[in-house]
């Protein structure tokens, strides 16, 4: 192929994403991403309102985000639990009227640093399983636009024909299926979820 | 497309809107350079925009890779394949001091070989349909039977416009790489020490062709490089207008857009006999646009000469730019 050895820089496969620092896109999806559902987790022990612990969730990856766009930390998963600890304090200090069970035991808080090392082709099938889940826990409509656009591999027109419904009605249970799959793959199997 | 800002504030509702971007910029065939402009601008806004992107759009692409575990069924070939392959791939360390043309002898009854000379760009179609394209310097060997429709892209750039079989996918072997059509329009280059696959139109399924290195693999869509040096497979995305630039060989001629003179000089001596030669490091630096005759490096020179100021002097079969 020809002509365009300048203009090969974009080696993230995510298309559309500036970059700021290179790598911090990869950084952000092949570490931080797959703390999740450890964070998670984290985040629903120690906060007592389930309403909160998404945004929560966001606000953590938002930090880490932005400081890893000035340097990127050696060990992504000591740096974002403890961005996780930092922002429950700010959130604590900064709310006008504390419940006194907020948080149990903050500074005492056993944050999980490491975990034991898996095998690749484990986190393969792991991965694997965590999609078929929440393929079989999507809404039936959006399952069916999901498997009908990424395994029948229709385009979104013949999708929409063959559904009896609009392309754009198409989008939206696309865009639910991809919401719900990120859920899934990097949150774990929490079918309660939703 | 829909894709007005509607300011989320939440963590579900700007994931919604993330999501809607994905679906746009990876689903519809008629996502824009505007459209991209807009997704861009919405992710220069803020990192919290940036993170819920990250995350739908990796999700989404890893359901594409998974979903593509269940590939057409070609279990059933690889043992028929695999070691007459093997046997070829040694056989082909040999010829390469042989010659080419002493391939012949390994191809099966079904087998036939087909290739071009430097500068030379040829269509082969089959019977099902499909075609090749072979661009300067390439060799391919086609098993196309009733039962199999195999490719063996031994050297040089193909482009594939598969006529898509479920029941017999359509398979280009390249060293020990393999690539599955899933409906398709690809292009293939195989160079000494690399292997190049870009999507047009469709999907393929690009892995090795053992089951050994089978963990790196990858589902291509449109826009998709995919990349190897031997160990290592990269895939990165590209704007279809890129790819299709690249394409240009098909029409006779080479584009290019800022590319560095070493670059662009690599690029057309792979379609001559005559080899342009810069003779400087500092000039192998500068860059040059425009759409050149691919057959015709002297022109190419002309160029060179005139729009950069460089020196251009005739030595045998050599071409020599310098300052």
């Amino acid at each position: 192929m020809t002509g365009t050895q300048d203009s090969d820089r974009d080696g993230t496969g995510f298309c559309g994403a500036p970059v700021s620092v290179p790598g911090v896109n990869d950084w952000f999806v092949n570490e931080v991403l797959p703390l999740e559902g450890a964070l998670m987790q984290f985040l629903r022990h120690t906060w007592r309102n389930p309403a909160d612990i998404e945004d929560l969730c966001q606000d953590i990856y938002v930090r880490a985000y932005e400081s890893a766009s000035r340097e990127i930390p050696k060990s992504a998963r000591a740096f974002v639990f403890a961005i996780a600890r930092n922002l429950l304090i700010d959130r604590i200090r900064s709310a006008q009227i504390v419940p006194i069970d907020s948080v149990s035991d903050l500074e005492t808080l056993n944050i999980p640093t490491s975990q034991p090392a898996v095998e690749r082709s484990v986190m393969a099938r792991q991965e694997l399983r965590r999609l078929q889940a929440a393929l079989d826990r999507m809404p039936p409509r959006c399952r069916e636009a999901v498997v009908l656009k990424k395994i029948e591999g229709l385009s979104i027109q013949e999708v929409a024909a063959r559904m009896g419904i609009s392309p754009k009605t198409v989008d939206r249970h696309l865009s639910d299926g991809a919401c719900f799959l990120a859920d899934f793959v990097y949150g774990g199997e929490d079918g309660d979820k939703r | 497309m829909s894709l007005r800002d509607h300011h989320a504030t939440d963590a579900q509702s700007l994931r919604a809107r993330a999501a809607a971007f994905v679906i746009a910029r990876r689903e519809h065939a008629d996502w824009s350079e505007e459209n991209q402009r807009e997704l861009d601008s919405w992710l220069a806004r803020s990192p919290s925009h940036m993170v819920a992107y990250l995350r739908v759009d990796s999700a989404w692409a890893k359901a594409e890779k998974l979903s593509a575990i269940r590939p057409p069924k070609i279990d059933f070939l690889r043992e028929r394949v695999l070691p007459l392959f093997l046997r070829i791939a040694a056989v082909m360390a040999v010829v390469g001091v042989v010659g080419a043309g002493a391939m012949v002898y390994l191809a099966r009854p079904h087998d036939r070989l087909y290739s071009t000379p430097v500068g030379g760009r040829e269509t082969v179609t089959f019977a099902d349909g499909s075609r090749i394209e072979l661009n300067t310097n390439t060799i391919i060997r086609a098993r196309m039977t009733t039962d199999q429709r195999i490719v063996w892209l031994e050297k040089g750039e193909a482009y594939f416009h598969v006529k898509h079989d479920r029941m017999h996918p359509f398979m280009v072997f390249a060293g020990d790489r393999r690539v599955t059509d899933l409906g398709t329009e690809f292009v293939m280059r195989r160079d000494a020490a690399s292997l190049k696959v870009a999507v047009v139109q469709g999907r393929v399924w690009f892995d090795a062709s053992d089951k050994q290195a089978s963990a790196q693999s990858a589902l291509l869509t449109p826009g998709d490089v995919a990349t190897t040096n031997g160990t290592r497979l990269t895939v990165s995305r590209r704007p279809l207008k890129d790819v299709a630039t690249e394409l240009s060989w098909q029409r006779g001629v080479l584009v290019f857009r800022r590319t560095t003179l070493a670059g662009a000089v690599a690029e057309i001596n792979r379609y001559n006999v005559n080899q342009l030669v810069i003779d400087d490091a500092e000039v192998a630096k500068l860059r040059i646009g425009g759409t050149f005759r691919a057959t015709n490096p002297e022109l190419f020179a002309h160029a060179a000469e005139t729009m950069l100021g460089l020196r251009v002097e005739s030595r045998g079969n050599e071409i020599v730019l310098s300052r």
